[in-house]
């Protein structure tokens, strides 16, 4: 039995019926425990109370990322293999990177503000999550606009490609256009930069919790997806008979 | 040497099969027209063959560069004269034979005119016209006599026999009988695709039926 | 191909054909910024750099939907696909005509536009030679977005807002050359990245951009 199996549109279903309520409630508790623990850590002694932010911050820029390359990874499962659960799982995951990268930017704005005296910096790592958004806004933009479903899968599955490449490319070229203020990476692994373990495990089990709560939202979506897209065969061959 | 073999095709439009299990072939010298109720799926079989769309099963054969499509838009550039257009196209295809194409199709005296100057049925012409400078064996052509008035019909159909009897081929979709004698009739109606599970979905609409 | 060039180049210079409207934008826009910014030439001076390559970006952008959309309507396209040449050939050589109706005009004419804007004499050649460079990829990028926009009612709004997305490297690039150069700087990074974002692009989009005229073909 392959992996593959589970691209068929009546298996997809009747996994996921049973998977979801697990993926809803595990990601119920991670958010609330990981968002809850973080809010009682300690001030930190340069940032104060302004560094619980975090926990909602680093997440949310995590699955922004993570989210277009599953996106890359179910377009290119499309393009290859031609599964159609594959295309509307990206298409479902979409709407989810974009309101992600939008919490990453707010959240950052509201930290950046107390921290930078600053609501917006055309710091590297801010300008590159802007570009992302819009290549977010121009993906989702692109599958409602074309009606005919199996030239948007094929469009967007294409746009995914060649944007995930100029996405790479513009965050290389805004490096180079401006250095920056935004701190390194949270989770370095570089000594001495390393969080303290009081911020780092709540961190942890927040970034789980997203990971979860995306998973989750990411198979209800793509559960509509699949129902609507019934839906429209239904109407498609009544149309014709 | 065989034209075109069509085996065991489907095509599909909007995502579902249209029709399936056609078949036939046609040697140099032969006609083929295409009949069957409207939304049958006679376009998408003619743009399957033309390479325009893939097929959704089946084989269709065609010796390297031979078919010559034209379909309800003529290709025309308004700005162009009507040499200009049919010299653009002969440069493209490779062939010639601009003045004898215009001849044919009795346009010399518009040849020096924009093609935005030129009536439904001149455009229809030269549009015609054009499938003669490609010099291309396999025509495939849809609905080719819209807006023609009766004589231009029977020019078109003298057209048809010359470049049959040159050693072409033709494959028509229309509704009109052109007078074209040698020409066999496929029917479409009784390849009507059956709704069913398959093996290969055409589209998202067979996939989640 | 020499003869679809040669078609394109003269559809776009006959009545209609919209040559010079991207040149007309550019020379609006920047007779526009200093009313909008002050005629001080220590405020025009180093934004000067930036609004040029962004005035020709968007005067590039305004005519990019025309590469495929009057060839789509009047059947043309479905034409060129069945024709010998590749179709990853039609559409290099269709961004090669935009880039010779529009990009070509727009660079003879940045250097008195420049001279509006206040940029230094100094950066002169360097804006004229990142844009001959960047140029390029603008057109073969429009021609990306005007692949898989082709089919589409209402597609030139969308058309921006994907290719705008993919602007940004040689936006970032090009610009960095021609502020660099006003300052005396250093050109030569910016300049062989921005060379070679156009080589790439010149390499690759033909194929992702033939794909999406299939695509929208079928």
């Amino acid at each position: 039995m392959s992996i593959w199996e589970y691209a068929n549109p009546t298996k997809f279903m009747r996994t996921t019926d049973g998977l979801l309520p697990w993926l809803v409630a595990g990601a119920a508790v991670c958010c609330v425990g990981g968002l809850v623990w973080g809010f009682l850590t300690p001030q930190d002694f340069r940032q104060g109370s302004t560094v619980k932010i975090v926990f909602l911050h680093v997440p949310a820029a995590m699955m922004a990322i993570n989210i277009w390359v599953m996106m890359l990874v179910a377009s290119l499962i499309w393009i290859i293999r031609r599964h159609h659960v594959s295309a509307l799982a990206a298409k479902a995951a979409a709407p989810i990177g974009a309101v992600m990268t939008l919490i990453a930017l707010a959240t950052g704005a509201i930290w950046g503000q107390p921290m930078w005296g600053t609501w917006w910096e055309w710091d590297p790592r801010l300008t590159s999550f802007l570009i992302l958004f819009l290549f977010y806004v121009g993906y989702i933009a692109l599958w409602s606009a074309v009606e005919d479903p199996d030239s948007a899968a094929d469009l967007t599955g294409v746009l995914c490609l060649v944007g995930s490449v100029f996405a790479l490319l513009s965050r290389y070229a805004v490096l180079f256009w401006n250095q920056g203020l935004h701190q390194g990476a949270s989770l370095s692994v570089a000594p001495g930069e390393r969080m303290s373990a009081v911020y780092r495990y709540p961190l942890y089990l927040s970034m789980l919790g997203f990971m979860l709560l995306f998973l989750a939202l990411v198979l209800i979506r793509t559960r509509t997806e699949i129902r609507r897209r019934r839906l429209a065969a239904l109407q498609a061959r009544e149309m014709r008979a | 040497m065989t034209l075109l073999t069509v085996e065991g095709l489907a095509v599909s439009r909007g995502g579902l099969r249209a029709v399936e299990g056609v078949g036939f072939t046609l040697d140099p010298g032969q006609a083929l027209i295409l009949r069957g109720p409207n939304g049958i799926g006679k376009t998408t079989l003619l743009r399957t063959v033309a390479g325009l769309q893939p097929p959704v099963e089946g084989r269709i054969t065609i010796p390297d560069d031979a078919v010559a499509y034209a379909a309800h838009a003529d290709g025309l550039k308004p700005a162009l004269t009507a040499a200009e257009n049919l010299r653009f196209w002969a440069q493209v295809f490779g062939g010639d034979g601009v003045a004898a194409a215009l001849a044919a199709m009795d346009l010399q005296a518009l040849a020096d005119r924009p093609a935005a100057a030129l009536s439904a049925g001149q455009k229809r012409r030269l549009g015609l016209a054009r499938l003669l400078v490609t010099g291309r064996p396999l025509w495939v052509l849809d609905e080719p006599t819209v807006s023609l008035d009766a004589a231009s019909v029977a020019r078109f159909a003298v057209v048809i026999r010359d470049h049959l009897g040159q050693g072409g081929a033709a494959l028509i979709a229309t509704h009109i009988d052109l007078g074209v004698a040698e020409a066999r009739v496929l029917d479409l109606t009784p390849f009507r695709a059956r709704p069913g599970r398959t093996s290969r979905p055409s589209g998202f609409n067979e996939a989640f039926a | 191909m020499i003869a679809l060039l040669i078609r394109d180049l003269r559809l776009a210079t006959r009545a209609g054909g919209g040559f010079g409207l991207g040149v007309a934008f550019f020379l609006v826009l920047s007779a526009l910024v200093p009313f909008g910014i002050g005629p001080d030439r220590a405020a025009l001076a180093p934004v000067a750099p930036g609004i040029l390559w962004v005035g020709a970006l968007l005067a590039c952008l305004l005519s990019l939907d025309r590469i495929f959309a009057l060839d789509h309507e009047d059947g043309s396209l479905d034409l060129l696909a069945t024709a010998p040449l590749p179709l990853e050939g039609t559409v290099a050589v269709k961004a090669l005509a935009h880039w010779i109706t529009t990009g070509l005009p727009l660079i003879l004419a940045a250097p008195v536009f420049g001279v509006l804007l206040q940029l230094p004499p100094a950066a002169m050649p360097w804006l004229v030679l990142s844009l001959l460079l960047g140029t390029p990829a603008l057109s073969m990028l429009g021609a990306f977005g005007a692949a898989i926009t082709v089919g589409l009612r209402r597609g030139g709004l969308l058309l921006s807002l994907l290719v705008l997305p993919l602007y940004i490297p040689t936006l970032i690039f090009g610009a960095e050359v021609t502020r660099r150069g006003a300052e005396g700087a250093a050109v030569q990074t910016p300049l062989v990245f921005l060379a070679g974002i156009t080589l790439a692009a010149a390499a690759l989009i033909p194929f992702a951009a033939a794909a999406a005229l299939r695509i929208n073909l079928r």
